[in-house]
Parts: structure tokens; sequence; C-alpha cells
């Protein structure tokens, strides 16, 4: 690593691999990290982060012939436990908190103090309180963990860490759930604790958190370690070049001549409120076009989808579709109308894993299939199954397989045919691509293109900027629930990552037009 | 190390994960024969009398009431539910029945008074969970409980007779050489075998069992289908009534059908369906319905007292579960 003046590194991983049956997770990684500093990892889903994050924290073993060391000396780590005495520390996406203890007794867990065989309560809270202050806490001790938002939550896993004596702190997409008032307070609480000297370990996809807190970034690309770029050097270019390992411009497929096949509005939505996450959102959508809904996590976008597609209810607000106003409270009726919605939540509110990819993709129409009495039309099932399979290209040995055994974009991919098959006018698309790796990504652009081709008017909700860049005709920013601007579109404001993130950001912007 | 090599071996790989996916297969549709056959090999070997025509025909008789009730049982537990009452409305059907068939001159009425007191003590707990949102176990073991107290009130705590019961041949008799009790056992499993693989809505009650918040944004019904999957286990107890009645020329509230529940849910869950939902099939439930019935008959004809007779069936459901635990998770684990 070119960065001289730095002390000896206080973790450095040398040709880190992994083998899991018929897949080499990781090959050869390297990952050098000093201590008071951030260092971003990033990479692609799928691109082996969240394996060598297993690896230090103990949760997977590395295969022999790799090398770690902590402050210059080799070390194994077993398990767990060994990589917690060892400093090392894993703040977790899904929360690892008992929600009916409070504060102390979580950050004691485990550990807790007793005298004379009985837990010893007052003085676990007497000692967190140093903790809690030094982190800026606004809550004690004795507050019950279920009480606290998810942000003060992420602290008390954060005070625990630091607790017990954690020198490396993994953090892996901490800000999907937070707020951007709670992410700002977020990264000055992680400033403090590089100033500490405590080594930062930040997963990330956002470009934007990365410019912002990132000492160093390392990119991994298919289990590979690509390279590692010092703050001067970021630029998203680079870095997506890095993770992608090809040109953007080939990678978002947008054959589709934005003006040429817009056509007449499709979907209206006016005022649309559920009187706490969105408020008085209207927009348009037009035949052949890809709106965009931007906006950092918890702006509302998701809810704003969900309120029209009616599975939640609205507080006040109208839909028109083709021209027709619409009553929609129930997700049926926005199906039977032609509005579907693809859930960001794939596995818990949109796949049924259990049952076989024909079932899955023939959930919605084997109403409008069935014969006589409700009878299932199999043959046709099967029929417009395979032929699914074949125009999505998804990789599945046949349609009786179930669905829960395919990839995530495969899986996604089925999922997108149920909804294709009711022969919807309007798509909502929350984003499409999670957790789906570059190919499968690259086919579903290809997808979302040939639909609006036809005339379908596609609403995607995305938080991957370059995607959004990449694909939309037009994008609408949100914030705090309320849409606070568009670009691109006849807006006259370049649909560009800068342009987006200041209006997200709530940055007063020189070129947008009052919403 | 070279790019042929392991394209090789992710071939291989993928053959092997398909294979692996028809084992499961397999295992998933015959489940627990092999231990039926086996129960029956074993029973036959020690008494030596166990396959003759007519203990088979005991035996499936003697299954016949337990699997229409897993019929319904199957259905609601595919929704992820669970259904404690269908003893209790048992009792009560089988009391409408015998009331009404004392009815002079038409006394065939019996059957679909009880037909429609099972159906309406079904839709109401149906009701409890579809609307009100109460957990199903919650529910039924409610109507457990009060249900059997509406089978106490029907006949004023008292065994009601009619021994010129006009649907008797039910319990009794014979259709094409089979008893009637089977026959109609048979057909509530091909009934229900349609229901779940062949309609709309078998496919909803699967949907919704197996992930419900899934079912609802996708534009099903739950509510409909909870409706539907506890009126039916309540229509098929109704049905478990006439039989119980047929063939008893009589009802008794507070004995008849007392923990029959434990008896239809322990056989869904020895035809491999899932406790959670979703997973699971009305074969296996007449298979498991078999075992139970099998084993009673069988350690009666082998001469094992009524005391162990309870122990060893309870042993045999926990370890039948227990190795399909273990079996389907090497499935799964791939």
């Amino acid at each position: 690593m070119p960065s001289a003046p730095e002390p000896t590194p206080i973790l450095e991983m040398h040709g880190i691999s992994k083998t899991f049956p018929g897949v080499k997770a990781l090959a050869n990684v390297e990952l050098t990290v000093y201590p008071g500093e951030v260092h971003a990892l990033m990479g692609e889903n799928g691109a082996g982060k969240s394996t060598l994050m297993k690896i230090l924290s103990g949760a997977y073993r590395a295969d022999a012939g790799g090398e770690l060391r902590i402050n210059g000396e080799v070390i194994h780590i077993d398990g767990p436990l060994s990589a917690k005495t060892k400093g090392i520390a894993v703040i977790y996406q899904e929360l690892s908190l008992s929600p009916n203890l409070t504060v102390a007794e979580n950050i004691y867990l485990g550990r807790e103090l007793s005298s004379g065989g009985q837990v010893d309560r007052a003085r676990m809270r007497a000692e967190c309180q140093g903790v809690l202050d030094r982190l800026g806490a606004t809550f004690g001790p004795a507050t019950v963990v279920s009480t606290l938002s998810i942000a003060e939550r992420q602290m008390v896993e954060i005070a625990r860490a630091i607790h017990a004596n954690a020198r490396i702190l993994v953090m892996d997409e901490p800000t999907t759930a937070l707020s951007s008032r709670e992410t700002d307070k977020l990264f000055g609480l992680i400033r403090t604790l590089r100033a500490d000297g405590l080594a930062i370990i930040y997963i990330s996809h956002r470009m934007a958190e990365v410019y912002e807190l990132a000492d160093r970034c390392s990119v991994l690309r298919d289990g590979s370690y690509v390279g590692t770029l010092l703050r001067d050097e970021l630029s998203a270019e680079k870095l997506v070049k890095m993770m992608v390992g090809r040109d953007l411009s080939k990678f978002y497929k947008k054959d589709h001549d934005a003006q040429g096949s817009r056509g007449e509005v499709i979907l209206s939505v006016r005022d649309m409120s559920d009187g706490r996450r969105v408020r008085g959102c209207s927009f348009d959508l037009h035949r052949g076009e890809v709106l965009c809904l931007a906006g950092l996590v918890g702006s509302g976008r998701t809810e704003l989808a969900r309120l029209v597609y009616g599975a939640d209810a609205r507080e006040g607000g109208t839909v028109t579709l083709g021209g027709k106003p619409l009553d929609i409270v129930r997700p049926i009726q926005a199906v039977d109308a032609g509005i579907v919605y693809l859930t960001e939540d794939r596995k818990g509110q949109g796949l049924f894993l259990d049952m076989t990819v024909q079932e899955n993709i023939n959930l919605q129409v084997i109403g409008r299939d069935a014969g006589k009495g409700g009878l299932l039309d199999l043959r046709k099932a099967r029929g417009r199954a395979v032929e699914a399979i074949r125009a999505l290209s998804i990789r599945v040995t046949g349609p009786v397989v179930d669905v829960g055994s395919l990839s995530g974009g495969n899986q996604q991919k089925v999922l997108l045919s149920r909804l294709l098959e009711t022969r919807p006018r309007v798509l909502i698309l929350d984003e499409p691509t999670r957790g789906v790796d570059i190919g499968a990504k690259s086919e579903i652009y290809r997808i979302i293109d040939d639909l609006v081709k036809t005339g379908v008017g596609v609403l995607v909700i995305s938080s991957e900027m370059p995607e959004v860049v990449g694909i939309a005709d037009r994008v609408l920013v949100m914030r705090e629930g309320h849409i606070v601007g568009e670009v691109g579109g006849t807006s006259g404001i370049a649909i560009t990552q800068e342009n987006i993130i200041a209006l997200a950001a709530g940055l007063a912007h020189p070129s947008v037009p009052a919403a | 190390m070279s790019q042929e090599s392991s394209s090789a071996a992710a071939i291989n790989e993928k053959a092997a994960a398909n294979r692996q996916i028809l084992i499961q297969q397999i295992i998933r549709t015959v489940g627990m024969l092999p231990i039926l056959i086996l129960l029956g090999i074993g029973f036959q070997l020690m008494s030596g009398r166990f396959f003759s025509p007519q203990n088979l025909s005991i035996v499936t008789q003697q299954a016949s009431i337990n699997t229409v009730l897993a019929c319904g049982m199957t259905a609601v537990i595919l929704t992820g539910g669970i259904d404690l009452s269908v003893g209790s409305i048992l009792a009560a059907s089988a009391m409408v029945a015998v009331i009404g068939s004392l009815i002079p001159d038409m006394g065939m009425i019996g059957i679909p008074l009880a037909l429609f007191a099972g159906l309406v003590f079904g839709l109401i707990n149906g009701s409890l969970v579809a609307f009100i949102g109460l957990p199903p176990f919650i529910s039924t073991l409610g109507s457990l409980t009060a249900v059997r107290g509406v089978a106490r009130l029907f006949g004023n705590d008292t065994t009601v007779f009619n021994s010129q019961l006009p649907f008797a041949f039910i319990g009794n008799g014979y259709i094409f050489g089979i008893p009637w009790l089977v026959m109609i056992a048979f057909l509530s499993v091909l009934v229900t075998w349609i229901i779940l693989r062949r309609t709309v809505l078998g496919v909803h009650i699967y949907a919704t069992g197996g992930n419900e918040s899934a079912a609802r944004l996708s534009g099903i019904k739950v509510w409909a289908v909870f409706l539907f999957v506890y009126g039916f286990s309540g229509l098929m107890a109704g049905l478990g009534g006439v039989m119980s009645a047929a063939r008893l020329f009589a009802a008794n509230g507070t004995q008849l059908g007392q923990s029959y529940e434990l008896d239809a849910i322990a056989a869904v869950i020895l035809g491999g369906t899932s406790f959670t939902g979703g997973v699971g099939s009305i074969w296996g439930t007449l298979i498991g319905a078999l075992i139970i019935a099998v084993l009673s008959n069988g350690l009666v004809l082998v001469g094992v007292s009524d005391i162990w007779q309870y122990i060893i069936k309870g042993l045999v459901i926990i370890i039948a579960v227990a190795l399909d635990r273990v079996r389907s998770q090497g499935g799964a684990r791939t």
C-alpha cells in the first residue's frame, strides 16, 4: 500500500481465500487497515465483501495458505469469540440486541458483572454510563432497548463493541435503515471513533457515503482483490470501473429513445399522503418512459409506491390511470386495473419460496386462466412458465423447481415475470436489482428497456445512483416525504449524480425550480 | 486451477444438484409410506393375521373418521393455522344428526343439518381468524371448550338414541363391497386433493401459508382463504359427526370426539405437512391417518396393554417426525 507515513497496520490480511463447495468465494484477497482510518470496502453484491468480513469475525474459516496479522503479529481466528478477544467487532445490519433487556444488560451480555452470584445491575449501569457519554448518547443505561429507535440501537451496538475494547470495527451498510439526520449523527460518531485511533472498516454501496467518510477504499470484484484507492484518488468513474470491470455505458441498456417512445400520461398521482411518511406527493408517469424515484432511504419512496398500489392505507390523494380515476384500497384492485408493484423485500413479501417456479410465475393470473369452478389450467400454466423462463433467460433446470433454490438474480426474474404475466400498463419496481448479480442486473435493465418500447410506463425506485443515472428518462427526488424536485425530462437539468444528491440531501441547487 | 477443470466441476455440481432435487421430490411424495408398510409387516409377523381381509377392513374403518377430520386439518395447517375444535364440532354435529333423525318421516334431514352445523361452527372459527385477527390457536381453543358445551346443551346433557336411524348404512353398510365409512373417507381425500392441487383456491391456500405478506401484496384475498379453510375443517368435522352417529346409532355430547383433534393433527404432521404452513400434501395425511390406525389395531392384535399402547403411539409419532426432520434437513443442505 502506498501510504508511506502511516505506522504499523492494525490489520493485515494477505492471500485470503475461501472455497465453498463448487464456488470460489474469495481468491487471494488483500486488505490492509491502519489505526485511525475509515477504510471503505466496496464491491457489487457477491463480490466477497461479506465473506471476507465473516472470516475476520470468525464466522467462517479461511482456506489454508492465507495470513492474518494484527499489529504486525500473525494470529489465527478460530471462532467468533477469538475474534472478539483480538479486538474485532462487527456491527450487523440486523441488529443483534435483545430488545427486552436494558441498554446496560445488552452491553454486558455474556460478560455480566456479578457479586455473590447475583447480577450486579447497579455497577453495570454505572460503568456503561461512561461509554454512552463518550458516544454522545441521549439515553441512559437503564433504558429498555425496544423503546429505542434503530439509530439508537446501533449506538448501543457500537457502545458494546467499544466497551469490549474493540480496536477494529466492521460496519456493514450501517445507514440502510437510518434517516438522513440519523445518518449525519452516525457519521459524526464514526469520526470521533477514528480520532480515538480505532480502525473502521466501512462497507457501503453508496458512493456519497464513501466520499464523505473514507480515508481509503478497497474494491473487491468476483472474489478477487482489485485495488485500493486513496482518498484523493476516489472518483465515481474509477470506483465503478473497478467494481464492475467494464464500461458503464454498455452496462446500462437504454435503447429506447426517451423523446420518441414517451407517450401520453398513463398514471397520474395527486396529493398522495399517509399522514406520516408521505406528504402530498403528486406526479405523472407517461407511457413508454422510465421514471426514477430517487432519494435517501427513509425519504418515503417505498411508502409512496405502496400507497399508489393500495398496499397501505392512505390518508388522502387520488390515482388516475389512463384518464380514469381509480379507487384503490387493496392491491387486487391495482392489479386488476393494470398497476403492479415489485417489492424491495423479495423473500419477505415477494416470492413463495416453497412453491415452484411455475406456481410463482402463474400466481397472479391463475384466476384469469381458470376454468369453471376455479379449476386450474395446468397446461396453460406450464406454457406460461416455460415461455417466461425463455424470455427472461431464467437459469433453472425446469418449471417445477422450488424458487427457494434459485440464485438471487433468477429469483428476481421469476418475481418480475409473475408481474409481467398480468400484462400491466404501469410497472412499479422497488429496488429491482437489489441482491442481484451483475449479469442478471444487465438483463433486468434489458427487460425494462423492452417493456418501455411497448408503451408500458415504468416507475423505478432505486438507491443505486449509477443505476438511476443509467436507466432513467426522468428522475423525481424525494426528501422527508415530499417530492422536492425533478431532473431530466423537460426540467432542463441533466441527470447526474451530483444534481440528484443535491436535491436528496436538501442542498440548495441553483438550477432547480421550486417544487 | 485451469478454466476447463473448473467448468467440468461446475457441470458435475449441477448434475449433483439436479439429482438432489429429484431425490427430494421422491422423498416428499413417498414420505412416511415406508414406515406404514414396515409397521404392517411387523404386525403381520407378530400376530399372523394383520393382513387378513377382515382385519384390513377394520383398520380402514377405524382410520376413516380421523382421515375425514385430518382432511380439513390439512387445509388449516397448510395456511399456518391449527384447528383444535374439530372433536367438539364432531360431537355437536353428531348430536344434531341424531336429533334430526328423530324427526318423523324425514329423518335423513339429520345429515344436512349436521353438516350445516359443522360448517357454521367452522365459519365462526374462520371469522375470528380472518376478520378479528385472533391467533388460530386461541380462537379454536376457545371453541374447543364452547362447542363442547353446545354439544351437551343439544341433548340436555344426555345421550340421544335412534335405533331406527335412517342413515345407519353409513356406519355399517357397504357400497361396491367397500364399507361406506371407508368410501366417504376416500372421497374426502380426493375432494381435498382436487381443492388443494387443482383449483385456484388451493394455490392460494399454499401461498397464504408459505408467505402471508407476499400473498396479501400479490392481491390474494387472505381473509377468504382463512374463512374457507376453517369452514372446510368445520364441515369435515360435521361429516365426521354424521359418520360417528351412524356407527353408534347414538350421540353423547360429553364423550364423543374427545381428543379427536389430537389424532387429526398427528395424522397431518406424520404426513409431512409443515407446521408453519405452505408445505405438505393430502396423500401424506392419508398415510399419517393410516399409520395411527394401524398402530392402534396392531398393538391390540399383538396384545399390548392399553397403557403401553399410549406410550408406544406417542413415541412412534415423535420418532417418525424427528426422522423426517433430520432427513429433510439433509436434503435442504445440498
